[in-house]
């Protein structure tokens, strides 16, 4: 292996990928230093998990440009070795697993493993480290697809971790979750990402969380690179329309400073809250 | 289930290895004693009288060799195929590939090609390639699109239909004596095997399978998850795919080739060994290997004594296998989903 301890850990540059000959991503460039939390955003169907796919190498369709990851082009990885730096937690998804906690985490070994081979004491004691960090243990010996999707997703985080991924590419990792699980999983991302140098990044529609937590914020709109930047320079209200086509409502966070998006009403909405409301009083009379 | 420790869990499945070890050897060393002519012990290394040695060793003995190598291949692809297709059903001969198999043996028939290579008759050989022109149709499926599971069982189902539908043609346009034949060769069965040749043909294809299956395990686990987190977790799943692909057609293509499609072993045989072992193909594999080959061993002696005149082993398996099947389903549903 080339040496690994270039600060740009992942780069596009002017990388296109098209299905069916409908463009996915173009022409994107950026870079993503080490250690970095950034988040990728935008409106559905703009490419996001494309674009965080493929820094996994799971390229789809025709694909162009240049893509690396620490420095060496997708191309010349191999797959067992680039799992050892980077890793793709899916979504909490309901498939089914018919493998306990304990033993998904163990083939989570696999780029460390030989066949015939069995596992080695080191493995068991990583798996381990992985459960306690995430606060899994407690469900070591369940099966995969009896755990709700919080839980869920705190395995996928946790087989990153045993996987001994430095690099991880999450997407969106709090959409089917209630507040206390979310709070869970994005403490997870910040303390691994702050106390262990891991290089966060995840497709998001929680662009509230995205200000709140990333070094930087990646916007796609329709393929191409809409906006990337701090996050301060993303929450005005012109930037976000260029990128949502939508106009949003902003109002400053009580403590962190800076802005945040709040729900907004339609005027159609308006109007039938106040016929709403009109007609509660006649009742009330 | 929720309290076992590690250790448990990694001593158990080692004892259900060597009582299926056991089955297997029991399995391999009783039946070729059993059936209707009974023979003397010392009738292994020549006692007996010269009739018996020659029924031992020409007649049993590769009989039960060849039933355990098929039964092993079967089941072997069954497990391997319900893995990486994530799907309780989905089997080499689910997707088409005894229709295929079938169609190739009815066309040597028909048109009475009566050539051999290394000593394989035309029928086997077009049975051969039959099953892996249809595995290699499944292959090409699953590597153009990203055809969901279902799909690809329906699929199997459709082409299985076609090429039935062709075989009751050539049946259809085939005189009496080659349409007995053709329907004879679909039922499958070993009664076919009379010698050590037979054995010799399949050996290398069932035992290289075997090995790359075995080698692949760790693989095979990753893919039950899915084919993209088994990507991320560093599985080359293109390359392993293909390999799998190629060990099963190499196998099943060789054992339908010499005893005709019988099937239900690889459907059967991978399920009842999850039930008792688990999803762990480490474990899995071993105990899938060991049960399809003592299975399919002891059906075929069940067919041999049963009836006078032997019975299609295809026939035992599925009247014996189906009800336990179904039994085991009933009473451990919420196992079963692979």
């Amino acid at each position: 292996m080339r040496n690994l301890n270039t600060n740009i850990v992942l780069e596009a540059r002017k990388f296109s990928c098209s299905i069916a000959g409908k463009p996915i991503l173009r022409e994107v460039t950026f870079q993503i230093r080490r250690g970095e939390y950034i988040s990728i955003v935008g409106p559905n169907g703009a490419g996001k998990t494309t674009l965080l796919k493929a820094f996994d190498r799971m390229m789809r369709g025709e694909v162009s440009g240049e893509l690396s990851i620490c420095g060496i082009p997708w191309q010349e990885w191999k797959q067992s070795d680039l799992a050892k730096l980077a890793a793709f937690v899916p979504q909490a998804d309901s498939r089914v697993m018919p493998y306990t906690v304990e033993q998904f985490l163990l083939m989570c070994r696999y780029p460390y493993m030989s066949p015939f081979a069995s596992m080695h004491p080191n493995d068991h004691k990583v798996v381990r480290e992985a459960m306690v960090g995430t606060g899994t243990l407690g469900f070591a010996h369940r099966r995969m697809d009896t755990l709700s999707s919080g839980e869920r997703q705190k395995v996928y985080i946790a087989a990153a971790l045993a996987q001994g991924a430095h690099i991880w590419l999450l997407d969106e990792p709090t959409t089917f979750l209630d507040y206390h699980h979310q709070d869970e999983i994005l403490s997870l991302m910040a303390l691994a990402n702050k106390e262990f140098d891991v290089t966060v990044v995840a497709v998001t529609h929680d662009l509230n969380h995205a200000v709140l937590e990333s070094d930087r914020i990646i916007a796609l709109r329709e393929g191409e690179l809409a906006f990337y930047g701090t996050p301060d320079l993303i929450m005005k209200a012109d930037v976000l329309q260029k990128i949502y086509g939508a106009s949003l409502l902003l109002v400053d966070h009580p403590k962190a400073k800076l802005p945040m998006i709040i729900p907004r009403m339609t005027p159609e909405q308006d109007k039938e809250l106040a016929k709403w409301r009109a007609k509660a009083r006649e009742k009330m009379k | 289930m929720a309290s076992e420790g590690t250790r448990e869990d990694e001593v158990a499945p080692g004892w259900t290895i060597i009582v299926l070890l056991g089955l297997a050897l029991t399995a391999l060393v009783v039946a070729p004693y059993c059936g209707r002519q009974s023979i003397p012990f010392a009738a292994l290394w020549g006692g007996g009288e010269p009739g018996q040695v020659d029924i031992l060793w020409k007649l049993r003995i590769p009989r039960v060799l060849m039933a355990f190598l098929a039964g092993s291949a079967l089941a072997t692809s069954g497990m391997t195929f319900q893995a990486m297709f994530r799907n309780p059903l989905a089997t080499p001969f689910t997707l088409g590939v005894s229709s295929g198999a079938s169609l190739g043996a009815a066309i040597a028939i028909q048109f009475g090609w009566t050539f051999a290579l290394w000593g394989l008759s035309a029928t086997s050989i077009a049975a051969f390639l039959g099953a892996v022109a249809s595995i290699a149709l499944v292959y090409l499926m699953t590597a153009r699109s990203r055809n969901s599971s279902t799909t690809m069982l329906l699929a199997g189902v459709a082409v299985s239909f076609f090429f039935s539908s062709m075989i009751l043609f050539l049946q259809y346009l085939s005189d009496f004596t080659r349409s007995f034949r053709m329907l004879r060769w679909v039922m499958g069965g070993l009664e076919g095997i009379v010698s050590f040749e037979d054995v010799w043909h399949v050996f290398p294809f069932v035992v290289s399978g075997c090995l790359i299956v075995w080698y692949l395990t760790l693989e095979l686990n990753l893919l039950t998850t899915g084919e993209e987190f088994a990507f991320s977790r560093g599985v080359s799943v293109g390359q392993t795919k293909w390999l799998l692909f190629f060990a099963v057609s190499m196998m099943v293509g060789a054992v339908v080739a010499i005893c005709g499609p019988i099937g239900f072993v690889g459907l059967m045989a991978p399920h009842i060994c999850r039930l008792m072992i688990g999803y762990d193909h480490r474990w899995l594999y071993p105990a899938t290997f060991l049960f399809g080959g003592a299975l399919l061993v002891i059906c075929d002696t069940i067919a041999r004594i049963v009836i006078v005149g032997e019975l299609p082993v295809g026939i035992v398996t599925a009247l014996l296998g189906g009800p336990f099947f179904l039994w085991l389903l009933l009473t451990r549903q919420e196992d079963l989903d692979a």
